[in-house]
C-alpha cells in the first residue's frame, strides 16, 4: 500500500448526506474478479446520463452536467468533501477501490459508516471527520472559490486551508500507523502467529466444538 | 466494576493479543464466504504466496450472482459466470467446503449459516457482506468485512478490531397482531437513524424480542447496519438452544451437552451497564412502509409521505426532497394510495420457512392486482424452497399469481437478472431502498412479507391489522 503523510490537492464537494456505497459503485461493477479498473464507473448512475456496463468503454458516454464531479472545476481532485454518514450500506471494498483509482486519497465528512471507514484505510485512502460546522465551511469556501485547495497532514492530524485556518482531527494510532508507513497488515498480523496458535490451543481444550470439520461439499 | 454485557463475553473470549493501541486482534471462528467479495482476497493470498490458516473455519456458498430460474442451463451471463467459476476454483485450490449452484443446501449466505448449524452461539462470525450481523441473533459476534479483511481472516483466522461501544435497544410489551419482526426492525431505524448505530454493538432485548422465533430475530439483526451498527445480537435463550438442536454442523453428543452450558451463560449481566439504552413500546407499532431512498425514511401503513418543509435540519431537508423526487411521491401522499407495480419476496432479510408461510397465508385463495407486473418469491435456500413446496406454499404463491424462484439474493441487489427497470415502483421484503439499489432508477418500499404479499393482492399498499379483522 502506498504511504500516506501528506496530501495537497484540488478539493470537489459532494453535497448529500447518507451517500451509500451502492451510490459509489453500483452492483453491476461487482462482478469483476480485480481489484482495479473501477475509477471510470464511481458515482457511475449521478455521473453518466446512460447506463453503465461492466468492461464498457467509459469515454464516450454521455456525462451528467450536472453531477458536480463532472465540472471541469474540479477535474484532477484528490481531496472529496462529502456529508454525514459517508459510506453507509454494503461492505463493499469495491467503493474505496473505485474512489482511489478515480483519484481521491482523502475523504472529509462530518462522519462515516464503519465499514467503509475501515475499507478505506486498508486502500491508502485517509477518511476524516471534522465536525459538521466546519466541514459546512468547507463546503462554502470550495463553492465559492475556484481551484480551492486543502493541505492534510496526516502525522501531525491537521487540515491547512489556504487562508491557513488548522483544523485538527482525530484518528486512532493502529490506523495512522497502517496509513502513514502503508503496512500490510497480515505481515504484521503473522508476526504474531505463535500468539494465534497459543489461544487456539486453549480454545479447542475448553470449546472444541468450534474446531469440528465442515466435511467434503 | 459491573457485570458484562453480551457483547464484552463474546468480545473478551475472542482476544488473541491487545495490540496496546486500541485495536485488539480477534480470532475468527467462522468466515463465510461469497464470490462477490472473496475474488481479490484469493488472489491476494496467492500473490503474497500465503496458505489459509485455518481451512475448516470457512464455508463458502455461491448466492449474489446467480440466475433464480432454469439453473441446469449456467449462468447465461459471462461476467457473472467467470465470478462464480472463480470462486468454484479457489474452493477446490485451498479445499473449502462450498455449496454449489446445483447443491440443494445452496442459498443465500446468512439463510444457511444458521440453517445448516455453522452459525453458533459464541462464535465470530465474518464474511465480506454487511448483512453477517443475521447471525448475532444466535448470541454469536458477527459482523461484516471488506475484501481486505476477508484475505487477512483467511490468512491469519483474525481480523483487528477496535471494541465497539454498547448499545441495548429494548422493545417492551407485546407486538399487535400483524406487527413483524420487520416492521419492529424499521421502527427502530426510523427512530435511532440509519447512522444511530454507528460505531456500536447492538444487544436487542425486551419482551417483543424474546417472543420472537430464530427467524424473526435474524431478520432484526440483520438490519442492524441498516441503523449502522455492523453487529447486532440476541442473548441465547431456549428459542436458540431449541433452533440449533439437531441441525447439520451443531454439536453432537457429549459436545452438544458441552456446547449448551456454555452457550447458556451468552447473557448480558443483570448489572452489566450499556453506554446507550434506547426503549420502544412494541404495542405502539404499527405495520412500516419506507417512502424513501434511506431505511431511516420510513412510516407506518396508516401514514402519509411527509413533507420536507416540516423538518428544520436543512442537510436533511434537501436529502427528503431529492428522495421524493427520486421516489416520484408526494408529500401528504397516504401509504395506501401507493401503487407498487413490483412485489419481491426474499433476500436475507425475509427469505426464511417462516417469511414464505406468512406471505401465503395472506395469498391463499387470492390473486395478484392488474397492476402487478410482476411478483416473485425467492426463497433464501435450496432447502427452504424444498420444505415450502412439502407443505404446499409454492402452489399458493403460484395460484396467486407469483413466480416460484431458485434461492439466492436475487432482486435485493439486483446483480443478476432479478432488477428492477427504470421508473418501476416495487413493494419489497429486501433490506435497503437506497437509489438504483434494486436496478438503476427502481423504486424500493421496504415491508414485511405479510405486507408486501397484501400489497400484491390489492395492488397498494393495505394495513394488514384490517385484513385481520
Amino acid at each position: 500500500m502506498e504511504p500516506l503523510t501528506r496530501v495537497e490537492g484540488l478539493v470537489a464537494p459532494l453535497d448529500r448526506s447518507n451517500v451509500d456505497t451502492d451510490a459509489i459503485i453500483p452492483k453491476q461493477f461487482l462482478k469483476s474478479i480485480h481489484r482495479t479498473g473501477f475509477g471510470p464507473n464511481l458515482f457511475d448512475e449521478w455521473r453518466y446520463l446512460d447506463y453503465g456496463e461492466p468492461g464498457q468503454d467509459c469515454s464516450n458516454r454521455p456525462l451528467n452536467p450536472d453531477f458536480v464531479l463532472n465540472q471541469p472545476r474540479y477535474q484532477g481532485a484528490s481531496i472529496l468533501l462529502a456529508r454525514e454518514n459517508f459510506g453507509c450500506g454494503s461492505s463493499r471494498e469495491h467503493a474505496p477501490w473505485a474512489l482511489a483509482d478515480y483519484g481521491f486519497r482523502v475523504i472529509i465528512a462530518p462522519s462515516f459508516a464503519d465499514i467503509f471507514y475501515n475499507n478505506c484505510s486498508k486502500n491508502g485512502i485517509l477518511a476524516l471527520a471534522l465536525p459538521a460546522e466546519t466541514v459546512q465551511a468547507l463546503f462554502e469556501a470550495t463553492e465559492a472559490t475556484e481551484g480551492y485547495r486543502l493541505t492534510v497532514d496526516l502525522p501531525e492530524q491537521v487540515v491547512i486551508t489556504p487562508e491557513g485556518d488548522r483544523y485538527s482531527f482525530e484518528i486512532d494510532p493502529h490506523r495512522k500507523h497502517m496509513l502513514v508507513e502503508g503496512l500490510d497488515e497480515i505481515g504484521l498480523t503473522l508476526e504474531h502467529a505463535d500468539e494465534i496458535r497459543a489461544y487456539e490451543q486453549q480454545r479447542r481444550a475448553v470449546t472444541p466444538w468450534l474446531f469440528e470439520d465442515l466435511g467434503p461439499a | 466494576m459491573g457485570g458484562k454485557t453480551l457483547y464484552d463475553k463474546l468480545w473478551d473470549a475472542h482476544v488473541v493479543r491487545d495490540n496496546g493501541d486500541g485495536t485488539a486482534l480477534l480470532y475468527i471462528d467462522r468466515q463465510l464466504v461469497h464470490e462477490v467479495t472473496s475474488p481479490q482476497a484469493f488472489e491476494g493470498l496467492r500473490l503474497a504466496d500465503r496458505p489459509l490458516w485455518r481451512v475448516d473455519a470457512n464455508l463458502a456458498v455461491v448466492d449474489h450472482n446467480v440466475p433464480t430460474t432454469d439453473r441446469d442451463k449456467g449462468i447465461a451471463d459471462p461476467i457473472s459466470a467467470l465470478q462464480v467459476e472463480t470462486l468454484n476454483q479457489n474452493c477446490r485450490e485451498y479445499g473449502i467446503t462450498q455449496f454449489g449452484l446445483l447443491d440443494r443446501r445452496q442459498g443465500i449466505v446468512h439463510i444457511i449459516g444458521p440453517e445448516q448449524g455453522a452459525t453458533q452461539p459464541g462464535m465470530t462470525v465474518v464474511c465480506g457482506d454487511s448483512h453477517t450481523s443475521t447471525h448475532g441473533a444466535l448470541g454469536a459476534l458477527a459482523f461484516g468485512i471488506g475484501t481486505s479483511e476477508v484475505e487477512h481472516a483467511l490468512a491469519t483466522q483474525t481480523v483487528v478490531q477496535a471494541r465497539s461501544k454498547r448499545m441495548l435497544i429494548r422493545v417492551d410489551g407485546k407486538a399487535g397482531p400483524g406487527v413483524t419482526a420487520k416492521d419492529i426492525m424499521l421502527a427502530i431505524i426510523g427512530k435511532i437513524g440509519t447512522a444511530g448505530g454507528t460505531g456500536y454493538a447492538v444487544e436487542y432485548g425486551g419482551e417483543a424480542i424474546r417472543a420472537l422465533p430464530m427467524a424473526g430475530r435474524m431478520t432484526i439483526c440483520n438490519m442492524s447496519i441498516e441503523a449502522g451498527a455492523r453487529c447486532g445480537m440476541v442473548a441465547v435463550d431456549d428459542t436458540t438452544i431449541e433452533y440449533l438442536r439437531d441441525r447439520p454442523y451443531s454439536p453432537k453428543g457429549e459436545r452438544w451437552d458441552q456446547a449448551e452450558a456454555y452457550w447458556r451463560t451468552l447473557v448480558s449481566d443483570e448489572d452489566a451497564e450499556f453506554d446507550r439504552v434506547v426503549t420502544l413500546d412494541a404495542a405502539a407499532i404499527k405495520p412500516q412502509v419506507s417512502w424513501g431512498t434511506s431505511p431511516e425514511m420510513v412510516v407506518p401503513v396508516d401514514g402519509v409521505v411527509p413533507d420536507p418543509a416540516d423538518e428544520p435540519d436543512e442537510t436533511k431537508r434537501a436529502g427528503m426532497q431529492r428522495a421524493l423526487e427520486y421516489m416520484d411521491l408526494k408529500p401528504g401522499t397516504p401509504i395506501r394510495e401507493i401503487r407498487p407495480e413490483k412485489v419481491f419476496i426474499g433476500s436475507c432479510t425475509n427469505s426464511r420457512i417462516e417469511d414464505l408461510r406468512a406471505a401465503a397465508s395472506i395469498l391463499r385463495g387470492k390473486r395478484i392486482a392488474k397492476n402487478i407486473r410482476e411478483a416473485m418469491v425467492v426463497p433464501g435456500s435450496g432447502l427452504v424452497k424444498w420444505q415450502a413446496e412439502q407443505e404446499g406454499l409454492d402452489q399458493v404463491f403460484k395460484d396467486a399469481g407469483f413466480e416460484w424462484r431458485d434461492a439466492g439474493c436475487s432482486m435485493c441487489l439486483g446483480m443478476n437478472p432479478d432488477k428492477l427497470s427504470a421508473g418501476e415502483r416495487c413493494a419489497s421484503t429486501s433490506n435497503r431502498n437506497f437509489e438504483g439499489r434494486q436496478g438503476a432508477g427502481g423504486r424500493t418500499h421496504l415491508v414485511s412479507p405479510e405486507m408486501a404479499a397484501a400489497a400484491a393482492v390489492a395492488g397498494h399498499f393495505v394495513d394488514i391489522r384490517e385484513l385481520e379483522q
